[in-house]
């Protein structure tokens, strides 16, 4: 009896208004700040060919180490770089890396997380029996592993760090569509005849986007976290190409006589980091209450 | 309680055995011959190749190779480094402790201040103290442990000089330098977990403040800090502990870079140098090593909820 009842309610939940979820997004400070602040990043980092006022590679060895100026305004460093030029396009690296390995994880988690929360049987136990053995071998140590035998270029940073995410979208996504898919409407669809792909992507997924968006920012996160720790031990984006891990990692050489080179780019890692988590204790707040820890 | 424990024993074991398997397969999955594809250019010598090919097994059928792969790990042999030629197990036992000692350092670092600013923050809940903490928490959940290594080596090491910057005396010899050197490393992967344990305490101190025996201790009269201390805090450690056991699992990870900038000659280093010089058996080992370790804490983090909240059943 109680399911008839409540029946109306679970209904009226279902269709959220859209808009009112973006406008109460735009209104929330704890979530446009860190969204505003990695926007202007991703601007800079993708404008930096127009806007760097030096060569990132070119070297200047007589001005080797040189602390903030009116020529360079962060200093240079130890080949007489311009640390500013070279912030902005390390910024290309974090961020691709970042984006491509969650689109990776992304697409490949969701889609074993449908499948397995929605069909059940042998093809929840794969799934959720990959991601706990994925699960249990601390990250950084198979990036290290893997990145260190295949060779660390870009399309494998991004595909070790996507499928390194994959269980954490598989699992999210697993739990959602089980609670989803015992929803009336989707058994209305079923009813009419709609294919199960076609109950998965229209009726499934759209409901489930709240948890995954959460995901996505908090994953973003260690992304950056991931691709620059690999960086700092000298297995990400091979040099010359700058990448902030790496520049943190080779400053540090040369820390005792001059902290610029390793300040600048250990800030920037810790603020994008700090803004991600910021944004995704946002949106978990405002889309998803059920996560909050 | 009994047969639970069994069950989750099984199951890590299985997970452990799985990781191994996972290690062996995915050397095979290498195209072309794995023993030059691991050694790389410059250091596959015919030597080497040849003692790696050895120890993989590779001219035997890959069954065979898996079996007596495993056979080999069951009676603790984890193989002979392709470099010094010695055997890796002993090697690693060596290593192993100084990894766990900076471990356990950082966790109790992270105990000693994330618990009390969690309650403290969950009694002001909305204070000043409340805003300092949740701040702290969230700079320190947020600090990259190479990022904030390498700024306490600038600032503690070589500006104010308070502790050495680097480095490893063995406790034995000397054990006030041993902890001087300890405290750096060990603050910084520490940062991180005092962040998540001070959010966890503060939100699982303040659902139970709401609750219904609390207030029953007021009632009967017992002074606010036994309250919070005795009847709040028991209850409120569960998800605590919880947090604790996942937590330590990424510290493992975390002590990875940390022991690289501190130079701390635990299994990460051990690793890291195993990776340079490509020495493959060296990796495998460790990777399996941190592997077992990562899943056995999520079984004692398993268990002992039941030992803190006897409602706790296991069926």
């Amino acid at each position: 009896m109680a399911s008839t009842f409540s029946r109306p309610a679970a209904a009226t939940a279902g269709i959220r208004p859209r808009a009112g979820v973006f406008f109460r997004l735009v209104r929330t400070p704890r979530v446009v700040g860190p969204a505003v602040f990695l926007a202007v990043v991703a601007a800079l980092s993708l404008l930096a060919p127009l806007i760097a006022p030096h060569d990132p590679l070119e070297m200047r060895p007589p001005r080797a180490l040189q602390g903030p100026g009116p020529e360079f305004l962060l200093g240079t460093d130890e080949y007489g770089r311009d640390i500013l030029s070279r912030l902005l396009y390390g910024g290309r690296v974090s961020l691709a890396v970042a984006v491509g390995s969650i689109l990776v994880a992304g697409v490949v988690g969701v889609a074993l997380g449908l499948a397995g929360g929605y069909y059940g049987g042998i093809w929840e136990a794969l799934t959720m029996r990959t991601a706990d053995l994925l699960l249990s071998i601390p990250p950084i140590l198979l990036a290290i592993a893997t990145v260190a035998f295949l060779g660390s270029n870009l399309a494998n940073l991004i595909l070790v760090i996507g499928l390194l995410y994959v269980p954490r979208f598989a699992r999210v996504v697993h739990g959602s569509t089980l609670a989803v898919k015992q929803r009336e409407f989707v058994e209305a669809a079923r009813v009419v005849g709609a294919r199960d792909l076609r109950i998965l992507l229209t009726a499934i997924l759209p409901n489930i986007l709240a948890p995954i968006i959460v995901q996505a920012s908090v994953s973003l996160g260690f992304a950056i976290l991931l691709e620059s720790g690999l960086g700092f031990l000298g297995l990400g984006a091979p040099p010359p190409t700058p990448s902030w891990g790496q520049m943190v990692g080779t400053g540090r050489g040369y820390m005792h006589l001059a902290p610029w080179p390793v300040l600048w780019p250990a800030l920037m890692v810790w603020a994008v980091i700090l803004a991600f988590n910021l944004l995704g204790d946002g949106l978990r707040d405002l889309l998803d209450p059920r996560l909050r820890g | 309680m009994g047969s639970y424990i069994l069950r989750r024993l099984l199951q890590s074991a299985i997970l452990i055995f799985a990781v191994a398997t996972l290690i062996a397969v995915a050397v095979r999955l290498i195209p072309g011959d794995p023993a030059y594809v691991l050694l790389g250019e410059g250091q596959a010598t015919p030597d080497r190749v040849r003692l790696l090919r050895e120890q993989l097994g590779l001219e035997k059928p890959v069954h065979i190779q898996y079996l007596e792969w495993l056979g080999r790990l069951a009676r603790g042999d984890l193989g002979v480094s392709l470099i010094s030629r010695r055997p890796v197990g002993p090697d690693l036992l060596q290593r192993l402790p100084r990894t766990l000692e900076l471990t356990a350092a950082a966790t109790f670092l992270a105990l000693l201040f994330g618990l009390p600013a969690g309650i403290l923050a969950a009694v002001n809940r909305n204070g000043p103290v409340d805003l300092g903490v949740s701040v702290l928490a969230l700079l320190g959940v947020s600090s990259p442990v190479f990022v904030l290594g390498t700024l306490l080596v600038l600032i503690f090491g070589l500006y104010l000089r308070l502790f050495p910057a680097t480095g490893f005396v063995d406790l034995t010899q000397d054990p006030v330098g041993h902890f001087n050197r300890l405290l750096l490393p060990a603050a910084t992967l520490a940062a991180a977990m005092a962040g998540v344990i001070a959010r966890m305490a503060r939100s699982a101190v303040l659902e139970v403040l709401g609750e219904d025996y609390l207030r029953t201790a007021r009632a009967k009269g017992l002074r606010e800090r036994a309250v919070i201390l005795g009847h709040g805090l028991p209850n409120a450690l569960i998800p605590v502990v919880a947090v604790v056991g996942v937590q330590m699992g990424s510290l493992l990870g975390g002590s990875v870079i940390v022991e690289y900038i501190f130079n701390w000659p635990g299994l990460s280093t051990y690793l890291l140098q195993g990776i340079a010089q490509r020495d493959y058996p060296v990796v495998q080992a460790v990777v399996l090593t941190v592997s077992a370790l990562f899943i056995l804490l999520n079984l004692l983090t398993d268990l002992s909820y039941g030992l803190l909240d006897p409602r706790i059943r296991y069926g």
